[in-house]
C-alpha cells in the first residue's frame, strides 16, 4: 500500500496543480455553463440573483433549435464550414503538390503561402471588408471595382451581404489565410513518403495516376484527416473574422458564436450558455471520434 | 533514487501549496481600493477615449479638479467598438461586485437592467441636494425617473437623434432647394426619388444600429411624438395600420440607400455626404463634429434640419453618470456627480464635446452655431426618447429590434414578418 503510494504519489502531486486548474477552469466551467443553460436566467436581475431563476431543463435548447433565426445561424455555420474546408484542402493540396516537385525558390514560395497565417483574423478582416465592398457599378470599390477594370462586370456581386450565401464570401479570406497551413501539412506528408516507394511503384509499371491513387494518397490520409479536424474545428468556432468583416447585428452573417455574444450582451445568460453548449457538442462530434481513433492507433 | 523521489515529492508539495496560497490571496485585492486614509479618489468609467469625446472628458475633469481639488481623478476610460468594449467589461466588473466609483451610461431605459440587478443606487436625494430638479427641463426629469419616481443617474449632456444632414451642393446640382423644409416624409421621398433617378445616392446609412436610428425617426415622423412614445409604454399598437404605414415608408427609404451600408459605421456613412457622394444622412447631432473637423461650414457646406415630419420634436439621448452599489469611494463619486450636474461642468464638457447641456440655465452664446439651434429646440420642443440609443427601451429589447431590422433590410423577412417581430420584441 505504502509502496504503491510512494510510486504513484509524487507524479500525482506534480500533476495535481494542472489537474486542479484544468478541472476547475475547463471542466468545472463547462458544467457551470451547462447548468446555466438549463435555467430561465434571461434577465440582468436573475443573473445577479435579485430575482429567482427556475430550472426549465431543455426548454432553451428546444426554443433555440425551433427558432428560424437560430436555424439560419446553423445553416450559415454549415455553409461556411463546407466552403472553408473544401477551399483550404484543395488549395493546400495543390500548392503542396506543386512545391513537392523540385522547384527553384521553394523556400520563398513556401513562406509566401504560409505567411497569411501570421496575420490576425481581425487585421485581415479589416482589409477584406474593404475588398468585399458590396457597392456595384458606379460606386463600386474593392474586388467589384477590380472586376470592372478587367472587364468582368458580370462577376460583380454583393459579397457577404447576400442573405443566403453571404457567409461564403467570408470563407474566402479564411481560405486565403489557412491554405498555406494545410499546404505545410501536406508538404510534410509528401516528404515523409520514402522515395523508394515511388521508385518501386514506377519499376512495377504504375502510371502516374496509379502511383498517386495507390501509393501516395493512402500515405497522405492521416495528414489529410488531421488537416480536416484542425480546420474544421477552427471553422466551427468562427467568430473574430466574421466580427471584423461584418457586425454582430448583421443578420446575413450570423453564426452561433455571434448569437452567443449578442445574447450575453442582452444579459440573457441562459440562452448564451445554451448556444455555447450546442457549439461544444458540435465541435465534440468532430473531435471525439478523431481522438478515439488516434488513441487506438497509438495503442496498436 | 530514493533521494530523487523525495525531492520530487517536496517540489510537488511546494508547488501545490504555492498555488493554493495564490488562489486564496486572489480574492481580496479588489476590496481595499481607495480606503486608505484621506487620499480620496474617484474612478470614472467611460468609453470617452478619443476625439471630441475625450476633449469633453478632459474639460470636465479640469472643472472637477477646480471644484474638488482634494479628490484624485482616476480615468477608467475603455476604448473600442463605440462603447461596446467598455460595456462588456463593465458587465463583468459589476457581476464580480468590483464596480468603478461611477460609470457612464445612456440615460433612460438602458439603465433598467442595472436597476433590476440592484447594481446602481437611487440618486434622487442628490437631485435635491445639488438643486438639479429645477435646473433640468421637467420633460427630461420625467423621462429619467422610473415608475416609482426614483432617478438613477445624472445626465451630463444631451444629443438630438432626429437630425438630417445634407450636402447643399449635391442638392443644387439636382435642382433641389437645400433650404426646403419637408412637412412630411412623402415630400422628402419625392425629392429622394429625383436624386435616385439622377444617379446620386439619395440617402446614406450604415450598419444595423444606424438603420434602427433611421427607423426610429421614421416612426416618429409618421406616428407623431405621442404615438411614438406610446410604442414604448404599450398605448400604441405595434400591429396597427399606422405602424404598417410607417414601416412601408422605412422600406421605401431603405430602397434609396447605399448598398454597402452593412459594412459602414456612422462616420463612414456621414462621410459620403461630406464628400458629396450621397445627398442626405440621418444621424444624431454628434455628426456635426465630423463636418467641423473637416472645416465645413454649417449653411454653406452642409445643412442640418429635423428629419422630415419631426419638426417641433426633440428625439433625445443623454449620457449620464451613476452611483454603483458598493462603489469603493461613494464620497468621491458624489463629488464627481456634483461636478457633472453643475452649470460650469456642463458648459465646459459640452463646449468641447459638441453636445448641449441638460441644464436650461446655460448661456447659448457660449456655444457654436449648431449647438445654439439645438439648445433652442431642446427648450421649446416636445421631448421624446431615442430607441437606438438606449433611452426608450432596455438593452434586450433594443437588441431584438436590431435583429429584426437587420433581417428585414437584408431581405430575409417581409414587411408583415418584420412588424410581427417588432411587436414581439417590444413585448419583451
Amino acid at each position: 500500500m505504502l509502496k504503491k503510494l510512494r510510486r504513484v504519489g509524487p507524479p500525482l502531486l506534480l500533476l495535481a496543480p494542472s489537474l486542479i486548474l484544468v478541472g476547475v477552469f475547463v471542466y468545472g466551467l463547462i458544467v457551470a455553463n451547462f447548468t446555466t443553460s438549463l435555467t430561465d436566467n434571461h434577465t440582468a436581475a436573475q443573473a445577479t440573483e435579485q430575482e429567482p431563476s427556475a430550472m426549465v431543463w431543455f426548454t432553451n435548447y428546444f426554443d433555440l433549435l425551433a427558432s428560424e433565426d437560430f436555424q439560419h445561424s446553423l445553416m450559415n455555420l454549415v455553409l461556411y464550414t463546407v466552403v472553408f474546408l473544401a477551399g483550404t484542402m484543395v488549395m493546400g493540396f495543390l500548392w503542396a503538390w506543386m512545391l513537392d516537385k523540385p522547384v527553384k525558390g521553394e523556400g520563398i514560395f513556401r513562406s509566401v503561402y504560409l505567411f497569411p497565417m501570421a496575420v490576425s483574423f481581425i487585421a485581415s478582416g479589416v482589409v477584406w471588408r474593404w475588398l468585399l465592398n458590396s457597392n456595384q457599378d458606379e460606386q463600386a470599390s474593392g474586388l467589384n471595382r477590380l472586376f470592372q477594370i478587367v472587364g468582368l462586370d458580370a462577376l460583380q456581386n454583393n459579397w457577404w451581404n447576400n442573405v443566403t450565401f453571404g457567409i461564403i464570401a467570408i470563407a474566402i479570406p479564411a481560405i486565403w489565410q489557412l491554405s498555406g497551413y494545410v499546404m505545410a501539412l501536406f508538404l510534410a506528408g509528401f516528404r515523409g513518403i520514402p522515395h523508394e516507394l515511388r521508385e518501386a511503384a514506377r519499376m512495377d509499371g504504375a502510371s502516374e495516376w496509379k502511383l498517386y491513387r495507390h501509393v501516395l494518397f493512402p500515405q497522405l490520409s492521416p495528414v489529410a484527416l488531421s488537416a480536416l479536424i484542425i480546420i474544421g474545428h477552427m471553422s466551427l468556432k468562427a467568430f473574430d473574422l466574421i466580427m471584423s468583416i461584418s457586425k454582430p447585428a448583421n443578420y446575413q452573417t450570423k453564426v452561433p458564436a455571434v448569437d452567443m455574444f449578442v445574447f450575453k450582451s442582452s444579459f440573457d445568460y441562459a440562452n448564451a450558455a445554451a448556444v455555447g453548449s450546442i457549439l461544444l457538442i458540435i465541435v465534440a462530434l468532430v473531435i471525439v471520434p478523431y481522438l478515439i481513433r488516434t488513441n487506438r492507433e497509438e495503442k496498436r | 533514487m530514493r533521494v530523487n523521489r523525495r525531492m520530487t515529492a517536496t517540489v510537488a508539495t511546494a508547488a501545490v501549496l504555492g498555488l493554493t496560497l495564490a488562489a486564496c490571496g486572489g480574492g481580496d485585492t479588489g476590496g481595499d481600493n481607495g480606503a486608505e486614509g484621506g487620499g480620496e479618489q474617484v474612478e470614472v468609467f467611460t468609453w470617452w477615449a478619443a476625439g471630441s469625446e475625450k476633449a469633453g472628458l478632459d474639460a470636465l475633469v479640469g472643472e472637477f479638479e477646480k471644484q474638488h481639488p482634494d479628490i484624485e481623478f482616476v480615468n477608467g476610460a475603455v476604448a473600442g467598438g463605440a462603447g461596446s468594449a467598455a460595456k462588456d467589461l463593465l458587465q463583468t466588473r459589476l457581476q464580480a461586485q468590483d464596480p468603478p466609483d461611477t460609470f457612464q451610461a445612456h440615460a433612460g431605459m438602458e439603465l433598467q437592467d442595472y436597476i433590476d440587478a440592484a447594481q446602481i443606487e437611487d440618486v434622487s436625494d442628490l437631485y435635491d441636494e445639488f438643486g438639479l430638479t429645477d435646473a433640468f427641463p421637467a420633460d427630461l426629469v420625467d423621462r429619467l425617473s422610473s415608475d416609482d419616481g426614483a432617478i438613477y443617474s445624472i445626465p451630463s449632456n444631451i444629443h438630438r437623434a432626429n437630425v438630417v444632414w445634407a450636402n447643399p451642393t449635391v442638392l443644387e446640382e439636382n435642382d433641389i432647394d437645400p433650404e426646403a423644409e419637408y412637412a412630411d416624409l412623402d415630400a422628402w421621398i419625392a425629392d429622394l426619388d429625383k436624386l435616385d433617378k439622377a444617379g446620386v445616392t439619395p440617402l446614406s446609412v450604415g450598419t444595423t444600429w444606424t438603420q434602427v436610428h433611421l427607423l426610429e425617426t421614421v416612426l416618429l415622423a409618421d406616428l407623431g411624438p405621442e404615438g411614438y412614445t406610446g410604442l414604448w409604454d404599450g398605448s400604441t399598437d405595434w400591429e396597427g395600420p399606422e405602424v404598417t404605414a410607417a414601416l412601408e415608408d422605412f422600406e421605401t427609404l431603405m430602397g434609396y440607400t447605399n448598398d454597402d451600408r452593412d459594412g459602414l459605421d456612422w462616420p463612414e456613412a456621414t462621410q459620403l455626404v461630406i464628400d458629396g457622394s450621397a445627398a442626405f444622412n440621418v444621424m444624431g447631432d454628434w455628426a456635426v463634429a465630423a463636418f467641423e473637423e473637416q472645416d465645413k461650414e454649417l449653411g454653406t457646406d452642409f445643412t442640418a434640419a429635423p428629419v422630415a415630419g419631426t419638426d417641433g420634436t426633440f428625439d433625445f439621448l443623454a449620457d449620464s453618470f451613476t452611483l454603483p452599489v458598493g462603489a469603493p469611494d461613494p464620497e468621491g463619486a458624489k463629488a464627481w456627480l456634483e461636478t457633472v450636474g453643475s452649470l460650469e461642468g456642463q458648459v465646459a464638457f459640452n463646449k468641447a464635446k459638441g453636445s448641449i447641456p441638460a441644464r436650461t440655465d446655460a448661456d447659448p452664446a457660449d456655444f457654436s452655431e449648431y449647438q445654439q439651434t439645438a439648445i433652442d429646440s431642446f427648450a421649446n420642443d416636445t421631448i421624446v426618447s431615442s430607441l437606438a440609443h438606449g433611452a426608450a427601451t432596455p438593452v434586450a429589447t433594443l437588441n431584438a429590434i436590431s435583429d429584426a431590422t437587420s433581417k428585414f433590410t437584408t431581405g430575409a423577412s417581409d414587411l408583415a414578418g418584420f412588424q410581427g417581430e417588432l411587436a414581439a420584441a417590444a413585448q419583451g
